[in-house]
């Protein structure tokens, strides 16, 4: 089993013409690696009617709804996150019940608040009610502000993690911008931060350094925008980790945080 | 055959590297079914004489035959034609010159001589459009990425000149391609390090817009790990012949073979 952690679909109310081709690029590329589960998110309209990282209410709604349709037509392939913005408290608190209802696995927060803000602290503690994980966009080592996003680093995260230890948060794409050398002392002594290994970045030593800093049981993985550097990954580690440690990555650790019940083997 | 055009030996400045030995570049390319890799000295780079690095390099070559040196060039340093004409000697299969690492203007009468030199050599130049992402390069890494013109400019400095951009993505292909004539862009070749897979299949749509002549393997390792230049060929549907071309073929015509 190969479960991918970070993943997205888009929309028709997206900016994108392509947007079918690309969600079925996604597929066909997972039929290929042999991912078993997308585990993906739709942020809002993707910038075509409020931004991407800070989407307005009724584009998470439009999102949400799009991806539990995903979730319904690809039942052995694909689960949701539901995706909120945490500057609209009851809206978010909203959408997480509503779709946890209707069958979704997790949370995903984006960059709409910095993520040691206490407007994040009621979305932590649905997460925790309701026994799912919640995957924060992270630009690894944040130092200065982006435009775009209100993003977060390791160290922000690691503040809501703490104050919510129940919760399994998940630190996203440690390849996917900023300066990981930055992000895993920071998390190191955090047992309830996981680290997504997906992002296009797929420099040499970071998996080692992962390994080193979290070990591999908080260790996720998945692809994000460029499902080639996900399977690098996969391929690297296979010669780096004995089969026992390769399905803690695989799936094993995502069997573990997520709703008993939402894999199909598991 | 799969010849890697995009690899490194030595150590980087800027963070730990593992891997940078040629014993251990080579343990690496058996790993991922590379025969040959054109290789590079990584810390001669940032060299104030990147060429400083070329003897231990082209001695490491002579004692590994699977790995070809390319030699570095830096055209404000006095006796660089004699670097070329070296470079020629121990069978380069190309040189390289990282413009904004030394310092000197990308596109400007330095660099277009030695384009125009390169070209009457008949040795193809190399040039990398970065070495890391920008968005997590050290705070005291301040060398720009080369610039889409840059290279246009310098396809057009002589009418042989062959032309290799290691690490390019599509947007800066796409403006160098179709910003040149036919003839230029027939002497510019990419590594397809840097250019996306599904879902964006930015390689694909490449493939069949520039079409599959331009492209050459090449992974930048050990700076990236090699699976991924592979694995982004694996996800393809390429015709036999295309994948040869891409994978060995597509660079012997670049080093003019």
């Amino acid at each position: 089993m190969l479960i991918d952690v970070h993943a997205h679909f888009l929309h028709d109310r997206t900016p994108r013409a392509d947007w079918r081709e690309r969600n079925a690029s996604r597929l066909r590329a997972g039929e290929r690696v042999g991912i078993t589960i997308h585990v993906a998110s739709i942020l809002g309209s993707w910038g075509f009617t409020s931004p991407i990282y800070f989407p307005s209410p009724g584009d998470c709604r439009y999102g949400n709804d799009y991806m539990l349709r995903l979730q319904r037509e690809h039942p052995d392939r694909i689960r949701g996150y539901v995706a909120v913005n945490p500057n609209y408290t009851d809206h978010a608190l909203g959408e997480i019940r509503r779709c946890l209802d209707a069958g979704m696995i997790g949370v995903k927060l984006a960059a709409s608040r910095r993520a040691d803000d206490p407007l994040l602290d009621p979305v932590c503690a649905l997460a925790a009610e309701r026994g799912v994980p919640v995957l924060q966009h992270i630009w690894q080592h944040r130092r200065r502000d982006y435009p775009g996003q209100e993003a977060s680093d390791a160290v922000e995260l690691g503040r809501l993690a703490a104050r919510h230890k129940s919760v399994p948060f998940i630190l996203a794409h440690i390849g996917g911008g900023g300066d990981w050398v930055h992000t895993l002392p920071a998390i190191r002594g955090m047992p309830n931060v996981l680290v997504d290994l997906s992002g296009s970045g797929v420099d040499g030593g970071m998996l080692e350094a992962c390994i080193e800093a979290v070990g591999v049981e908080r260790l996720l993985w998945g692809c994000d925008l460029t499902i080639e550097t996900g399977w690098a990954k996969l391929r690297y580690l296979e010669h780096i980790l004995p089969a026992a440690d390769l399905d803690l990555v695989r799936w094993r650790n995502a069997a573990r945080i997520f709703p008993p019940g939402a894999f199909p083997s598991d | 055959m799969r010849t890697d055009v995009n690899a490194f030996l030595g150590s980087y400045p800027f963070r730990r590297v593992p891997g940078t030995s040629p014993e251990a570049l080579l343990a690496a390319m058996d790993r991922t079914g590379i025969d040959e890799a054109w290789v590079s000295h990584l810390p001669g780079i940032f060299w104030r004489d990147p060429a400083a690095g070329n003897p231990w390099l082209v001695e490491t070559a002579r004692q590994h035959p699977r790995l070809r040196p390319v030699l570095a060039m830096h055209p404000e340093i006095a006796g660089w034609e004699t670097v070329l004409r070296s470079a020629a000697d121990a069978g380069a299969p190309a040189v390289r010159c990282d413009p904004t690492f030394y310092g000197i203007a990308p596109a400007g009468p330095s660099m277009r001589a030695l384009a125009a030199a390169c070209g009457r050599a008949g040795v193809a130049l190399m040039l990398a459009m970065r070495l890391e992402d920008g968005r997590q390069r050290h705070p005291n890494d301040h060398a720009a990425e080369l610039p889409a013109a840059a290279v246009r400019a310098l396809v057009r400095a002589d009418s042989t000149v062959r032309i290799i951009v290691t690490h390019a993505d599509r947007p800066f292909i796409e403006e160098v391609h179709f910003g040149s004539t036919p003839d230029e862009a027939r002497r510019a070749w990419w590594d397809i390090s840097w250019i996306w897979g599904p879902p964006e299949d930015h390689l694909e749509t490449l493939l069949g817009t520039v079409g599959p002549a331009r492209f050459v393997f090449g992974t930048g390792q050990p700076l990236r790990i090699p699976e991924n230049a592979v694995a982004k060929l694996d996800l393809l549907d390429l015709a036999p012949a295309d994948r040869a071309a891409v994978e060995a073929g597509n660079a012997a015509a670049a080093r003019g073979g």
